[in-house]
């Protein structure tokens, strides 16, 4: 069976919720049924075969192509199967994710993986602000699951990480890791100002130094520390250059964190 | 039953049910990994006083281990879970999280949890760090050496104990070399430790004793300096029989340990000074599990 793939007949004018087209709800579904699906777009509700044509019959494998960058939420809930985007997605991609795979080939928006469960989310190109955060006023960001992203970041990746891990192989921007419950997060670029800004707890592993340590991080020296190259080792058979990284990261400098919250997190740095 | 002018005699030996975990300790070098492994696997020679039953599998190649270190593998045995998770935490406490630059895991990963690190953890008193890896968690513990990384559980299996055969010589020198031929060949079987001293005990018992305090004492029919004592079930010209006790992951790991041993020990031969092979028969009163040891080396 091919992939039940859906092809934008138009750019979009407005953004569309696109969380009801997951292998989740698809399955056992009709392709007229599913044509009938109502997505919300601004005010109003459209179906979804008039927005996309359909092709494909495997529901456990969805495709988005075309102008993809307006479709919000896309694998919302989801927890088992595989969404690929060809090229880019809107906002909240994988927002409470629970399992399964999405892959997406170009950039995405905001809120990535916001308050993710499990499961695996890889972006090749950029990323908008808020990767693996919680939703404003909530408190409970990213909590299991691997993200990985290939291009770089925006801000405040990881406000309120509670587990799991977030892996950038390019560049962060600023408050990367504030307000970590737990988790782990690992840059291989450069990172923005007020690292781990308000950190309580959890791990943030850098490949370069960063242009400013907060002064609210207390450096506890150079370590060899085992549990590194098992965290690797256990992004083997993931597309990330993190699983070969435990040579580069074998030594560390560690600076415990953030003073003025919790103070029980940690930034590796490289050495 | 003959084997090289060794008498394979037409007994069986008892073994009984257990439960039984394995942990894979890793350190800087094998020298480490061994020390942490040897102090875990001390003291533990017979559950009817140590608690629990262990002793070193194997060692490990890096490639092989969780964290890429050398390391070696520790099976442990006791009559019930409750027993053995008491044993496990103990040790790994005394014994690994004491040991310079050692790790400890699971080294079985379906079955009924017991902690591992999962109170150890309240060592590091506050300063202690989760790790949650492919589903598994670790506890991240400070020590003065840097970090003590263990695995928050490890699962256990049911498990068989007891197994066995005992080695009847001419004299104590031969009964001994042939125990260390067959122990030689035994350690080379996965999912089974010989749990005694060198893996040889020669101080096997019954079951029961003329004191009511005691639930086994010394297998005086096996005992040389006996022979005109007591109803005994050596022939005159044997003078040490030594025994060699198994504890296996199943039944079938045991009777593959147990065809290796008897056949190293049978290599050595009548011209040798090695008599007979026999077992520990209890007339069904120990455990349910009984290995013909005729039928093993068939």
């Amino acid at each position: 069976m091919t992939a039940l793939t859906f092809t934008l007949k138009a750019e979009l004018k407005q953004r569309v919720d696109a969380s009801p087209l997951t292998p989740d709800r698809l399955t056992g579904k009709s392709p007229s049924e599913v044509g009938a699906e109502l997505l919300q777009c601004g005010n109003r509700q459209i179906r979804t075969d008039e927005l996309f044509s359909i092709e494909g019959q495997n529901s456990d494998s969805l495709v988005f192509r075309g102008a993809t960058g307006k479709l919000d939420y896309i694998g919302k809930g989801m927890s088992r199967g595989e969404i690929h985007i060809e090229g880019d997605a809107g906002s909240y991609l994988g927002m409470h994710l629970k399992g399964g795979r999405v892959v997406v080939s170009g950039n995405v928006d905001a809120y990535a993986a916001c308050e993710m469960k499990n499961g695996e989310i890889l972006i090749r190109g950029n990323t908008g602000d808020f990767l693996g955060a919680c939703l404003p006023g909530n408190k409970k960001g990213m909590a299991g699951g691997v993200v990985i992203v290939k291009g770089n970041a925006g801000d405040r990746v990881g406000d309120h990480l509670r587990r799991g891990a977030i892996l950038i192989e390019g560049d962060a921007g600023c408050y990367l890791g504030a307000r970590m419950t737990a988790g782990t997060i690992a840059v291989l670029g450069k990172v923005g100002d007020h690292l781990g800004y308000g950190m309580g707890r959890g791990t943030v592993l850098l490949a370069q130094v960063p242009t400013s340590i907060p002064p609210t991080f207390n450096d506890c020296g150079t370590h060899t520390l085992g549990f590194i190259p098992l965290l690797l080792k256990g992004f083997q058979g993931l597309e990330t250059r993190f699983s070969d990284m435990s040579g580069p990261l074998r030594r560390v400098r560690r600076y415990a964190g953030d003073m003025c919250g919790l103070g029980k997190g940690e930034i590796l740095i490289a050495v | 039953m003959n084997i090289n002018g060794v008498q394979i005699d037409a007994t069986f030996a008892e073994a009984f049910p257990m439960r039984a975990t394995r942990v894979v300790i890793t350190a800087q070098n094998l020298k480490w990994a061994y020390y942490a492994a040897q102090a875990m696997a001390g003291f533990a020679t017979s559950v009817i006083a140590c608690g629990c039953e262990a002793g070193i599998e194997r060692e490990l190649d890096p490639n092989e281990t969780p964290d890429g270190r050398p390391g070696i593998s520790v099976l442990i045995f006791a009559m019930g879970g409750k027993g053995l998770a008491k044993q496990v935490e103990t040790r790994a406490g005394q014994c690994v999280l004491t040991a310079p630059t050692s790790a400890l895991f699971a080294g079985i990963a379906e079955g009924e949890k017991i902690p591992l690190g999962k109170n150890l953890r309240f060592f590091g008193d506050g300063f202690q760090i989760s790790k949650r890896i492919n589903g598994k968690r670790y506890w991240r513990v400070p020590v003065m050496d840097g970090e003590f990384l263990c695995e928050d559980t490890t699962a256990t299996v049911k498990a068989v104990g007891g197994g066995n055969f005992l080695i009847l010589a001419e004299s104590q020198p031969q009964a001994l070399a042939a125990c260390e031929a067959a122990i030689e060949a035994m350690k080379k079987i996965p999912n089974v430790i010989m749990p005694f001293p060198g893996g040889v005990v020669r101080s096997g018992s019954k079951v029961g004793s003329k004191y009511k305090a005691l639930s086994a004492s010394t297998n005086d029919a096996f005992c040389p300096t006996l022979k005109g004592q007591t109803k005994t079930d050596l022939s005159p010209e044997v003078e040490s029989v030594m025994e060699i006790v198994i504890d296996g992951l199943t039944d079938e790991d045991i009777k593959k340990a147990m065809r290796v041993g008897i056949e190293a020990a049978c290599g050595l031969g009548a011209q040798n000074g090695i008599r007979r092979i026999s077992a520990g028969n209890y007339g069904g009163k120990l455990g349910p599990f009984l290995f013909h040891l005729q039928e093993i080396m068939a």
